[in-house]
Parts: C-alpha cells; sequence; structure tokens
C-alpha cells in the first residue's frame, strides 16, 4: 500500500458530479444543431408493406426523413463474435438492417428516422411517417422457439436456430455420470433483465465538409472499438478522420458496449443533411431498445461420488438471443457461460451444450457479468440441490470440492490463476454468523417468519483479452489496452488512458496509481479518457477489465522512472545502475545530491544536462499491455432472508460478501462496486423481469411502474470483507470487481429462500404470489 | 409531450373559468400522473391550468369534529402537518408512504382523490372515514365521489377544492405495496368510527371498495381471526403482472386482519 493506491481516497471525479457539471452527451450542443426521431415498429414482427413520409416532410421544422432506402449502400448489422456450430457449421446471422426494409422483428425497432430543427418537431413528425405492416404470429419464449410450427423469424434460419454449440468431452460426462453414486438434475431459467443505466443512450454526430471529418459524441464503453467499426466497417470516414468522443457516461453495465443501430443511422444523417445531428433516448426507448440480458432456460445434471464430490456435469442451455444477433450476443452464452461452468470446482468432466434461437424479443447482449451470472447460478444451484438430496451441509459440500492448487486447468478451457476459495468461505461463514443460523430460524418462527440461509460460491474471467486466445474462440478484435503518461515541465502529469470510465472512478485510481509511482500529489494528475483525438489507443471498459488499462499506465510509469534514472545519472555525474528512485526522489549511493520527480521532469524539458543524442528530451512514454492470462477473481457469498408465510414477501435480512479481487486500487470504490453489484443481483432474484406478452410479443414491463428496480430500502446492511490471492497475469496482481456482486448473489438469495422452504428450486425473480402458492398450493386459481 | 399551453392562474375563480371556457384544458395540480402521461404522448390537452400554488386550495384546519385539507396540500405537508397528526394519526402516515420523497413532495390529496386510481392509498382513507369532498360547486360524500376506474362524480370543469375528513383516533392503513411502483397492491384501511368499525379496501382493481361483511363481523364482536371465511365482492379484484385476482383476495384478508390489528394495538 502506498501514500494512495490501496487506501480509500475520496472520488476526485465526484465533486464535478455532485455539483452538476458532468458533461455528458445530451450536454453537448452544436451550432446549427438538429435532432432525430425514430419512428419504431408497434408490432413484434410484421411485413412492412407501405411507407409514406410525405406527411412527415409536411410538418414544420422538418429537415429530412432517411428510410432504409436512404442506407442502401450501408452494410448490416454485424455480429462481432463467430461462433461455430458442434457439428462445424458457422452460426446462422439472421440480416439486421440499420433500419428495417420488408419485415421487423421486435417492438422497437428502428423503421425511420426524421431529423428536424428541434427534439420535438422531430418527435411530432415520426408520429406522421405513415407506415403500413402486415402483422406475423410471434415467439417470446426461448423453449418455444425451435417448437415445429412455431413463426420462423430470418429466411433460410430453420427452427429460429442461430447456432447449436458444444464445449467439453460430453461421452467423458455421460460415462461419468452412469457410474456415479448420486445423479441430481435441475430444469431452471434465468430471468430476462433490462439493463437500466441512469444515462440513456445518446449520440450527436457532426460532419465537417472542409475537414471531411466526423465526429460522433455517443454514450459508450468503447470508443475506440466504434471508431474502427463506424470507419472501417461503415465507411464514414478514414480512421484518422473519424473521431468519437464518449464523455462522462452514467453507467454502462455492458449495455453501452454494442453497437446500435440508432447511432450508425444518426452518423449517416448528419453527412447527408450537412448538420449535426443529436438523439437521445428517452427512458421508453431506452426499455425497448438497450440490449437485454440473461434469458436462459437450462436443463444440468449433476453427478457425484458416495462421498459427495462432484464427478461430472452436464448442462444444456437455450439461450435467447433476441430478433437478431447483437455485437457480442453470441459470445455471452458460449465462451462467457460454458468456460465458467467448473465453478470453484474440482469437476473431472464437464460438457455444455448451447442453443441460441432468436425469438421477438429486444437483442440480448452483455449486461453486468455477461454470461457468467448465467454460468454461476447453474453451478450454484445445482450445488444446493445435490447437498439437500444427499443430505450434506451447503458449506461442507462446497468445502469438498474447492479447487486447491493454481494455476488450475479447467475441463472447460480456462486456467484459473490464482485463489483461496476456502479462505474466501471461511470469511463468508465468519462474517454471517453461519454457526449462529439455527438460533436465528427459531427466533424467526416463533414470530412465524420462514428464515433460509444460502452460501453461493462464485468465480469469474475477468480483465480480458489475452488477445490471442480471444481470436481462437471466435474474436473478431484484440483486447490489450493503452496508455500514454505525459510529465509537463512542471510536473503535472496527464494520462491518457485507452480504459474507460462509466461509473467506476478511474479519474481517480489511476491517479492514486501515478501519485504513488511518481511520488508527486495526486492533485497534479489528469486522467483522459473517451476521446479517440487525444488518446493514442484503447479498447475500452467492459468484463472488468480496467486491470488491463492499469496495468498499461503501469508500464507507462514504470518507462517515466527509467528515462529519470537514465537523465539523473548525468544530472547527478554517477553511473546510471548506481540511481535508486523512491519515494518521488531520485537518489545515489554515489553522491549525497538527490533530485526530486518534479525537478527531474523539468531537467527533461530543458534538455541542456545530458546528451540529447542519447537521451531525447521531453517525458511522454506510452505503453500497450496485453495480458497472458484473464484474471479470475472469486468469493462466496452468504444470503439470509426471512420469508412472510403469510403474504409470500421475501426479505433479505442479512447479506455478507467475502471477495478476492487480488490487489485493489481503492477499497472505498470497490465497496461501493460490489454494493452495486449485489443490489443488481438480489434485484434478479427478488423483482427484476423483463416480461413480454406471450400472444402480441409487446414489452409488458416497459416503465418503472412495472418493472421492479431494486431500491435501498429492500437491502440489508452488506457485510463485506476481502482476501486477496493476486492475479500473476498483470504486474499490478489485480483481478476486477465490477461484476462480481451481481454473480454471486443471485444464486446466494435463492439458495436461501429454498432454505426456507425446503425445496429444491423456484425461478427468479421469487415473486411473494409464487412463493405464496408454493406455501399454499391448495389456494384457489 | 405535445405542443401545449400553460397558464398559472391567479384564483380559483380565473382558473374555474380557464377550464370552463376550454373543454381540452386540463387542471395540473402535482403533475404526478398527468405529467408522466404528458411525456409519454398518450394526452395532448390544449392548456394546462396549474392550481398546485392556489391560496384557495391550501390550508390543513381542524374545523369541528373535522380535518379540512386543501386540495393543492402535497402528500409530504399532510404526513408533517401536526394538526393531522393530531385528528387521525393514520391519514398523515398514509400520505408518508405514498411513492417516494419526490413524488410526496409534489403530489396532493386533490389530484389523488380525482384521479381516483385504482390504486392509490387516498381513496380507501376517505371511504372509510365518510370523507366529504368539497369542489368549486357543491360538497360530495366520499360514498358518492368515486364512480369508477380514474373516474369520479366530478362533472367538466369542477375542481376538488378541499376533502374533509372527520376527526378518527383508531384508524390505520396497511398497504402491500407493487414492489415496482409502489401503489398499492392492496391497501386496506381500517377506522373504529362513531358508526362502527369501517373497512376500505384499494388496490383490488376495480375501484376502491369497502368490505361491509366484514365490517359487520368486527361491529357484531368478531375478532380478526373471524374474517377468514367471509366473503369478499369477486368481482372487485382483477389480475394482472403483479398479482392474480386470488392472491389480491388473500392479501386483502391479510392486509385487513393487520389493519385492525394495528387499529386496537
Amino acid at each position: 500500500m502506498g501514500r494512495n493506491f490501496g487506501r480509500p481516497v475520496r472520488r476526485l471525479e465526484d465533486g464535478r458530479f455532485i455539483q452538476g457539471n458532468g458533461r455528458f452527451v445530451d450536454d453537448v450542443i452544436l451550432p446549427r444543431q438538429t435532432y432525430a426521431a425514430f419512428v419504431r415498429s408497434p408490432y413484434a414482427h410484421a411485413r412492412i408493406t407501405g411507407l409514406d413520409a410525405a406527411p412527415a416532410l409536411q410538418m414544420p421544422g422538418v429537415v429530412r426523413v432517411m428510410t432504409a432506402a436512404d442506407l442502401a449502400g450501408a452494410p448490416d448489422m454485424p455480429c462481432g463474435w463467430m461462433i461455430h456450430s458442434r457439428d462445424g457449421a458457422e452460426m446462422k446471422v439472421g440480416s439486421r438492417p440499420l433500419l428495417a426494409s420488408d419485415t421487423v422483428r421486435y417492438v422497437g425497432e428502428p423503421v425511420a428516422v426524421v431529423v428536424a430543427e428541434s427534439r420535438d418537431q422531430a418527435r411530432d413528425a415520426a408520429e406522421a411517417v405513415a407506415v403500413d405492416y402486415d402483422e406475423l404470429p410471434v415467439v417470446v419464449d426461448c423453449g418455444d422457439a425451435m417448437a415445429p410450427g412455431m413463426p420462423q423469424l430470418h429466411p433460410a434460419i430453420s427452427d429460429n436456430l442461430a447456432y447449436d454449440w458444444e464445449l467439453g468431452d460430453e461421452a467423458a460426462v455421460d460415462a461419468a455420470l452412469a457410474v456415479a453414486a448420486h445423479r441430481v438434475e435441475l430444469t431452471l431459467r434465468n430471468n430476462r433483465l433490462i439493463p437500466n443505466a441512469m444515462e440513456p443512450r445518446a449520440c450527436n454526430a457532426d460532419w465537417d465538409a472542409q475537414d471531411e471529418k466526423l465526429t460522433v459524441w455517443m454514450t459508450h464503453q468503447n470508443p475506440f472499438g466504434m471508431r474502427t467499426l463506424y470507419s472501417a466497417y461503415y465507411g464514414l470516414a478514414a480512421e484518422h478522420s473519424l473521431r468519437i468522443v464518449s464523455p462522462d457516461v452514467g453507467g454502462g453495465f455492458g449495455a453501452k458496449a454494442p453497437n446500435y443501430p440508432e447511432e450508425v443511422v444518426v452518423a449517416f444523417a448528419a453527412k447527408l443533411v450537412r448538420r449535426p445531428v443529436k438523439w437521445t433516448a428517452d427512458r421508453t426507448e431506452a426499455f425497448l431498445t438497450d440490449a437485454h440480458g440473461r434469458d436462459h432456460l437450462t436443463t444440468a445434471t449433476l453427478g457425484l461420488d458416495a462421498e459427495g464430490r462432484f464427478l461430472a456435469l452436464k448442462v444444456d442451455t437455450i439461450a435467447n438471443m433476441g430478433g437478431y444477433l447483437s455485437t457480442t450476443g453470441s459470445l455471452i452464452p458460449t465462451y462467457m457461460y460454458g468456460t465458467m461452468l467448473s465453478g470453484q470446482y474440482v469437476i473431472p468432466a464437464i460438457h455444455c451444450r448451447t442453443r441460441a434461437v432468436y425469438t421477438n424479443t429486444c437483442p440480448v447482449d452483455a449486461y453486468r457479468g455477461a454470461g457468467r451470472p448465467e454460468a454461476a447460478y447453474v453451478v450454484e444451484r445445482i450445488v444446493n440441490v445435490a447437498a439437500r438430496a444427499i443430505g450434506v451441509d451447503q458449506a461442507e459440500i462446497r468445502r469438498r470440492n474447492f479447487i486447491r492448487d493454481f494455476p488450475y486447468q479447467t475441463p472447460v478451457l480456462f486456467e484459473y490463476d490464482s485463489g483461496d476459495y476456502e479462505g474466501s468461505l471461511n470469511q463468508a461463514l465468519a462474517l454471517s454468523d453461519y454457526a449462529g443460523f439455527p438460533a436465528r430460524k427459531a427466533e424467526a418462527a416463533a414470530r412465524g417468519k420462514l428464515r433460509g440461509i444460502g452460501v453461493a460460491a462464485y468465480v469469474e474471467a475477468c480483465g480480458i483479452g489475452p488477445s490471442a486466445i480471444l481470436a481462437k474462440l471466435g474474436g473478431g478484435a484484440g483486447m490489450w489496452d493503452s496508455a500514454e503518461v505525459r510529465v509537463n515541465p512542471v510536473g503535472t502529469v496527464e494520462v491518457l488512458s485507452g480504459a474507460h470510465s462509466h461509473g467506476q472512478g478511474h479519474a481517480t485510481t489511476l491517479a492514486q496509481l501515478v501519485a504513488d509511482r511518481f511520488g508527486v500529489p495526486i492533485e497534479s494528475i489528469r486522467i483522459v479518457q473517451g476521446d479517440t483525438d487525444r488518446i493514442q489507443a484503447g479498447t475500452g471498459t467492459y468484463g472488468s477489465r480496467a486491470s488491463v488499462g492499469m496495468s498499461a499506465t503501469f508500464n507507462a510509469c514504470e518507462k517515466i522512472i527509467a528515462k529519470g534514472r537514465r537523465i539523473c545519472a548525468h544530472l547527478l555525474q554517477v553511473p546510471e545502475d548506481s540511481v535508486r528512485f523512491a519515494d518521488g526522489v531520485f537518489a545515489s549511493a554515489a553522491t549525497n545530491k538527490t533530485i526530486p520527480f518534479g525537478e527531474m521532469a523539468a531537467a527533461a524539458h530543458a534538455a541542456n544536462a545530458f546528451p540529447t543524442r542519447e537521451i531525447e528530451p521531453g517525458l511522454v512514454e506510452s505503453s500497450f499491455f496485453d495480458p497472458p492470462n484473464f484474471t479470475y477473481p472469486s468469493g462466496v457469498y452468504v444470503a439470509e432472508v426471512e420469508i412472510d408465510p403469510l403474504t409470500g414477501v421475501t426479505e433479505v435480512a442479512a447479506f455478507s460478501a467475502a471477495d478476492d479481487f487480488g490487489i485493489i486500487a481503492n477499497p472505498m470504490i470497490v465497496e461501493g462496486q460490489i454494493h452495486g453489484g449485489l443490489t443488481q443481483g438480489i434485484g434478479q432474484a427478488l423483482w427484476e423481469e423483463c416480461r413480454y406478452d406471450p400472444d402480441t410479443a409487446q414489452l409488458i414491463t416497459a416503465s418503472y411502474l412495472d418493472y421492479g428496480m431494486p431500491r435501498a430500502d429492500g437491502l440489508p446492511e452488506f457485510r463485506l470483507a476481502f482476501g486477496c490471492a493476486p492475479s500473476p497475469s498483470n504486474p499490478l496482481g489485480m483481478k476486477g470487481c465490477g461484476e462480481a456482486g451481481a454473480i454471486g448473489s443471485p444464486p446466494a438469495v435463492i439458495n436461501a429462500i429454498c432454505d426456507a422452504l425446503a425445496i429444491d428450486h423456484l425461478d427468479m425473480p421469487a415473486r411473494p404470489e409464487k412463493v405464496w402458492r408454493l406455501l399454499h398450493p391448495k389456494a384457489a386459481g | 409531450m405535445y405542443d401545449l399551453a400553460y397558464v398559472r392562474p391567479g384564483g380559483l375563480a380565473e382558473a374555474t373559468a380557464l377550464l370552463e371556457a376550454d373543454e381540452n384544458a386540463t387542471a395540473l395540480a402535482g403533475g404526478q400522473t398527468l405529467l408522466p402521461v404528458l411525456r409519454a404522448r398518450l394526452a395532448s390537452p390544449s392548456r394546462l391550468v396549474d392550481v398546485a400554488r392556489l391560496a384557495e386550495l391550501k390550508g390543513m384546519a381542524l374545523d369541528g369534529d373535522r380535518v379540512v385539507i386543501g386540495a393543492a396540500e402535497t402528500h409530504a405537508a399532510v404526513s408533517q402537518s401536526p394538526v393531522v397528526a393530531g385528528a387521525i394519526p393514520a391519514l398523515g402516515r398514509l400520505a408518508g408512504g405514498i411513492g417516494d420523497p419526490q413524488v410526496r413532495n409534489r403530489g396532493t390529496l386533490g389530484g389523488a382523490i380525482a384521479n381516483n386510481d385504482p390504486a392509490a392509498c387516498y381513496p380507501s382513507a376517505a371511504l372509510a372515514l365518510d370523507a366529504v369532498i368539497r369542489t368549486t360547486r357543491r360538497e360530495i360524500a366520499a360514498a358518492d365521489f368515486f364512480t369508477d376506474l380514474f373516474s369520479t362524480a366530478l362533472e367538466p370543469g369542477e375542481l376538488v377544492t378541499a376533502v374533509m375528513f372527520p376527526r378518527c383516533a383508531q384508524a390505520a392503513y396497511v398497504k402491500f405495496p407493487n414492489p415496482a411502483s409502489r401503489f398499492a397492491l392492496i391497501g386496506v384501511f381500517a377506522a373504529r368510527t362513531a358508526a362502527g368499525m369501517r373497512i376500505a379496501v384499494t388496490g383490488a382493481g376495480a375501484g376502491v371498495f369497502r368490505w361491509r361483511e366484514a365490517e359487520l363481523r368486527i361491529d357484531a364482536g368478531g375478532g380478526v381471526a373471524d374474517l377468514d371465511d367471509l366473503a369478499l365482492p369477486e368481482d372487485a379484484f382483477t389480475s394482472d403482472l403483479h398479482g392474480s385476482a386470488d392472491y389480491r383476495m388473500h392479501l386483502a384478508r391479510v392486509m385487513t386482519g393487520r389493519a385492525i390489528a394495528a387499529v386496537d394495538a
């Protein structure tokens, strides 16, 4: 731990935010600004039989109406991750035009866009665009999508099946299951979620005809990824003439990582009308069109020996892709899911089959955890079903099966780098007073309440890259990260980082790292992110991968220090290898003189005290870091619930989380990440559920009146503890913490509910009526 | 939101005149229902007549055995009023449990009563306590005021000016909140009045109603445990995403029991 690094330094960016000085995309208003409003399909599945924009063109303030015909040269939306079916065939990609031309496949799909002088004029005119539809039958449930006679979404894709993928040795699994002393089977659903970032999506595109340069401000987690796509794929401008700016972004959660049609259409519109075009989604558009998360239907079988040791796990999942494959939609239920099915356990044989299906729903993509929560939910639920079946305590069965030696090669591709699973279990059991639970249960029973306790252990893969491994899994882009560190003559430091903060606090944590490396005040450091014109390169932030960008920053700092030692050797007139740097001061055993970091910086720029033919003037260094492996954060969570049997209401009475994130930059920020993740996971377990009408595929939960967001008053005081098994996969030993809470908490809560009710399983969310009916099976209805 | 005009009249007479002169004009009080509807472009009034700050619609005072609350008093104001807390503590607590702080700082008693959302809290109190609704034209008993889903006895251009609640120290409101909206999935207002036990149920789906069988059973000396076999009006309950009619009916029994227990606590 240094002066700053590892300490709970207050967030440097919060002063701006809480005083209303954040700069979000919608705050950007350009000269000659116009505004876009999208015409969206009111139907989930329909043929477009006619479109008349003429009435809209007559409306006041309308600049232009664009339809698919105006984008005839633009390619369809790409899916960025190639998955091969088990027969070797490439996945079947249903074509997704930027604007629907002949068929719409989910409610809210964009059909046309109106550009007008004001937002209200654009919206008024959008309502005047006359679109004729012939309604088609719909399919909503992923479990129905492949059934005979169901509506077919895409021509030449039979049974709505995008791919039928597998991972692992099925024969070995079947053989192990056949001789297992115990076998348990479980069918479960992972409920579909709507991301609900505080800031809805927005973009503002500006075409500069003089410079032939396109600038797009957009709410995005990966501005450089968008620059490459907009340039190389859509041909909107050459890469050097395309600037993407993702300024302050109010929450991403994965839903701001995909490529969306609206932003691309707005960029084309800006070139067409030769004026800046801005679009800001309203909350209803966010519900309808921000890529949703989860939505799996899974059957799993676990085989155990007579002592309760796991022998084999077989998982068969149907994953709902929605109407189209989103940018990384195909990746989530395959390499982000099947690879995590070993959990924290030695399971000698694992097989996963995933069938990805199209339905008349919003496309599904990454959402906080992205495949890893789905895997943890399957593993941690079936482990409890097994514990119940063979009469072993849920903590004990985990202890009996933990991986203890690292690195550990799982049967599903990944090699775990480090961990101390039993250490986290012991921490969690102590935090939660697991031993005292029977007394609390009895006390609750005396009050007429059913109390239950649930243990869940998770492991996840973060710190994405490594690029070479990702390419083998079907990825199309490198996932290193980069940083440039500029030390100015007066000693202030700019860090231009390819990572992107949309709430994670990078302006603080990166500054903590650099302040300690250079021994300078944290206030003298400025972190710059999100602007492709200022930053050399980057691959953005998602999948808890900021450790990659932070490692690049660290390496760039090391280069600065190395150069500083060379400069100081000249200034001190001592051998270079005698120069040491610590606590912000260069010193040498060969002299009593010392040089503070700032003086070295000034000397580097003055360039008059060292031979500039040997050492270049200036003090700017950059680094690209591609990790050798993922990092594998892990943790053990214990949820305690109390159920009112008269109403079925579940209250989370206590929640303990013992996580191992390796080295932690800022425990306060990490605790905040855990609080947020736990809240989202508890929300999924108890309240959140995206529901479409099964007959019309209309989104029923399209507002906060019907979509149950978690609230502070429904949550307990979280008890947190951190273990530390440093990751060997980066120079800082960090692992990543952004998604953990949302991964481990849903199974912990459901395990606790199942314990309270003495049942094997109930599907999320545990709505009060669902619980009440389990307790009162003879009730009417 | 569609383009519309906004007027803030200086007095109640002017407000009434504006509303009577234009059948497409709408009164705006706290706007907690109206503004989301406008934002979603589900309504397009010609103008909003903002009555939220009219002095004639303000005030909370005792008038003999009644508490008179101005229609434009916010839920927050009612929940913090010592007058209300002294005369009908359950009413202040009901107001303090509506929505969230932002809703309570804007939403008004008159707006809630006039909107008559079948899941709103206030109508149950008005019905159980035999409140009288004073309007710009007359006084209407609560029993005659709430006519159907989202509809009341108010005529076009007629505004609620105040609600008069009879004093009642022995009352309680117990709400089972919809976990998403925090409206009542079921809410029960129970009150021991001079005329006997009153039990009004909101959230059932078809609008607020009194559970007369339960009132009679309690008045006849029955206890909470004696309500289990009593019939509830089946047509008052509907099913939706958040709960089936059966479940709501069950909740109505449980919440009634809890409300009565709270009254007698």
